[in-house]
């Protein structure tokens, strides 16, 4: 802290500490605290606020157990982002290895180049891309049905599938750079001691490779998990009443449901379940919190 | 074929797939812009027309939600920059436990569910000051999480920064406030357009946050959203090819930028 004033001077060090304390108390901790509050109490109308019945309660977050269809959603939600994120991590591996390790130097930039552009693209539109190629009368039926593999069109859009798919394309770039990034670091004179010592592709990758990108690996994980479980661009418009997501019932509660304490909780849930998600990471792949704050 | 020559086809074809499903779909989208039939698609193809960019350009609407965008976005990089620039210097001078602490909750917000960040946000306004839902809220929600982005870009560069030229200054006189001026401020500027584009973009693209604290107002975003729900037509695509050019000659650009500072900072000066 004498550092921070010697550095700056009373004047600059006091406009950087109120800049600070606005930011991570009045935007981030305390709407957080408030949020957690809020969702242990009943919903009263503003005259009974502070009343006798204004205590605090955990009738919210029962309300998951007991609403049969909202746990449903609920767990739906989980194992389709776990889906989610283990697609992306199988499909994005060799990209990443590739990438890091294999590629010729002069071509590293146009390859990286045509991973930006995606990824600096609208969420909202590269989900929308998809909205028209699964539409009933769009070109991936055209094409299934042209190849032969269905005999008429099939609905595509509206079901769980559909929010898979669309999810996948959205989140994939988040699963790539970080393992890219991790990877790189590896020298690849290590591939090549092992291979001269007689390992096996296989063996490289168990043995070098994923130990070398395991934080990378976790960090993917983690963002394309809390994407999915967390999207509400992606089931609104590729799902449909059928396939509700689990924000999309948060949002019910606010703005149709009008209890907002009960939305609350279940917002909170869905953050106890993001941070459980990046526990498992760092004990699956043994790494700390500060190889994941990076 | 040997086994090398045939892992190295393996490995182009499966490039060749993969960047073929990351631009394919978005390739689709932007012919159907091109297509008379009144649902934007490619199957069957009715006829060339550019009659959804007038079609677009006559949607009072969208102009309003685009205005919107920009007053959003031009609040967030007046929030988040310079918030962003606070906490990156403070940590850049901290080597304590408090550092580590400091830099975890200030990253936090990145990893919340931007669904969480817009309620609490929402909730925290209401109980607290009894502001609802509006451009206001939208600006706050957004620059909450948007500061984390611009705080982790100033950090990078000044990590690189050389802070003898600040002790120089200051052993010859100079103020803290001429050195912060003269010195800190101009060696950021680089950063600073950086982190105020990202910002920008960041805040334009947002649909979950905003979605919770947006009030009454329509930002483009969550208007191409409820377009595509009630009332698709291809307007909606030659919206969505405007916007994704544009993306693109912003990325270009900013990937140019970036290669040339980095080749300017491996010259031995």
């Amino acid at each position: 802290m004498t550092e921070v004033l010697r550095r700056y001077g009373p004047v600059l060090t006091g406009i950087i500490l109120l800049a600070v304390a606005v930011w991570l108390l009045l935007l981030v901790i305390l709407p957080q605290l408030l949020m957690v509050d809020f969702s242990f109490r009943p919903s009263l109308p503003p005259s009974k606020l502070g009343g006798p019945e204004d205590v605090y309660t955990v009738k919210n977050y029962a309300t998951l157990w007991t609403n049969q269809i909202h746990l449903a959603i609920f767990l739906k939600t989980i194992w389709a982002s776990s889906l989610v994120t283990a697609v992306t991590l199988v499909v994005c591996y060799p990209v990443a290895f590739y990438l890091a390790q294999v590629a010729p130097r002069r071509r590293l930039p146009t390859l990286m180049l045509m991973l930006v552009i995606p990824f600096w693209i609208n969420e909202l539109l590269r989900t929308f891309a998809w909205y028209i190629i699964l539409a009933f009368n769009g070109p991936l039926n055209a094409l299934l049905v042209a190849l032969g593999i269905f005999s008429e069109p099939q609905r595509l859009l509206g079901g769980d599938a559909g929010v898979v798919i669309g999810m996948v394309y959205v989140y994939i770039l988040f699963m790539v750079f970080p393992i890219m990034n991790a990877m790189e670091s590896l020298d690849r004179n290590q591939i090549e001691a092992a291979r001269d010592l007689g390992a096996g592709w296989m063996r490289i990758h168990r043995r070098v490779v994923i130990p070398h990108a395991k934080p990378g690996i976790a960090v993917g994980c983690i963002m394309t998990f809390m994407l999915a479980a967390g999207s509400y661009a992606v089931p609104a418009l590729l799902g449909g009443p059928q396939s509700r997501w689990f924000t999309e019932v948060i949002y019910n509660w606010f703005f149709e449901g009008g209890n907002w304490n009960q939305g609350a909780a279940y917002a909170f849930i869905l953050l106890i379940l993001c941070i459980g998600f990046i526990l498992l990471m760092m004990r699956l792949f043994r790494v700390g919190l500060t190889d994941i704050a990076k | 074929m040997t086994a090398a020559s045939f892992r190295r086809w393996a490995t182009g074809a499966y490039l060749v797939v993969f960047f073929g499903y990351l631009f394919l779909p978005l390739g689709i989208m932007a012919a159907a812009t091109f297509n008379s039939s009144r649902f934007p698609t490619v199957t069957p193809w009715t006829g060339f027309t550019l009659g959804w960019f007038s079609a677009l350009w006559a949607d009072q609407r969208m102009w309003q939600a685009l205005g919107t965008s920009l007053l959003v976005g031009a609040g967030v990089i007046a929030v988040a920059v310079p918030l962003g620039l606070a906490a990156a210097l403070l940590l850049d001078r901290l080597h304590s436990r408090a550092r580590t602490f400091l830099y975890a909750v200030m990253v936090s917000p990145l990893l919340t569910p931007g669904v969480i960040v817009g309620i609490s946000t929402l909730v925290f306004w209401r109980q607290w000051f009894g502001v609802t839902g509006g451009l206001f809220l939208t600006i706050v929600a957004q620059s909450s999480f948007i500061a984390a982005y611009a705080m982790l870009l100033f950090l990078a560069r000044l990590q690189r920064f050389d802070q003898t030229l600040e002790e120089a200054a200051l052993d010859l006189g100079a103020t803290h406030g001429q050195v912060f001026r003269r010195i800190t401020l101009p060696y950021l500027t680089p950063a600073i357009l950086s982190a105020a584009f990202l910002a920008f973009l960041q805040s334009f693209e947002n649909y979950n946050t905003t979605l919770f604290v947006r009030g009454l107002d329509t930002t483009l975003t969550v208007y191409i959203a409820s377009k595509v729900r009630t009332g698709l037509t291809p307007a909606v695509n030659a919206l969505s090819l405007i916007l994704i050019a544009l993306t693109v000659l912003g990325a270009v650009t900013y990937e140019i930028l970036r290669r040339r500072e980095e080749r300017r900072r491996q010259e031995p000066a």
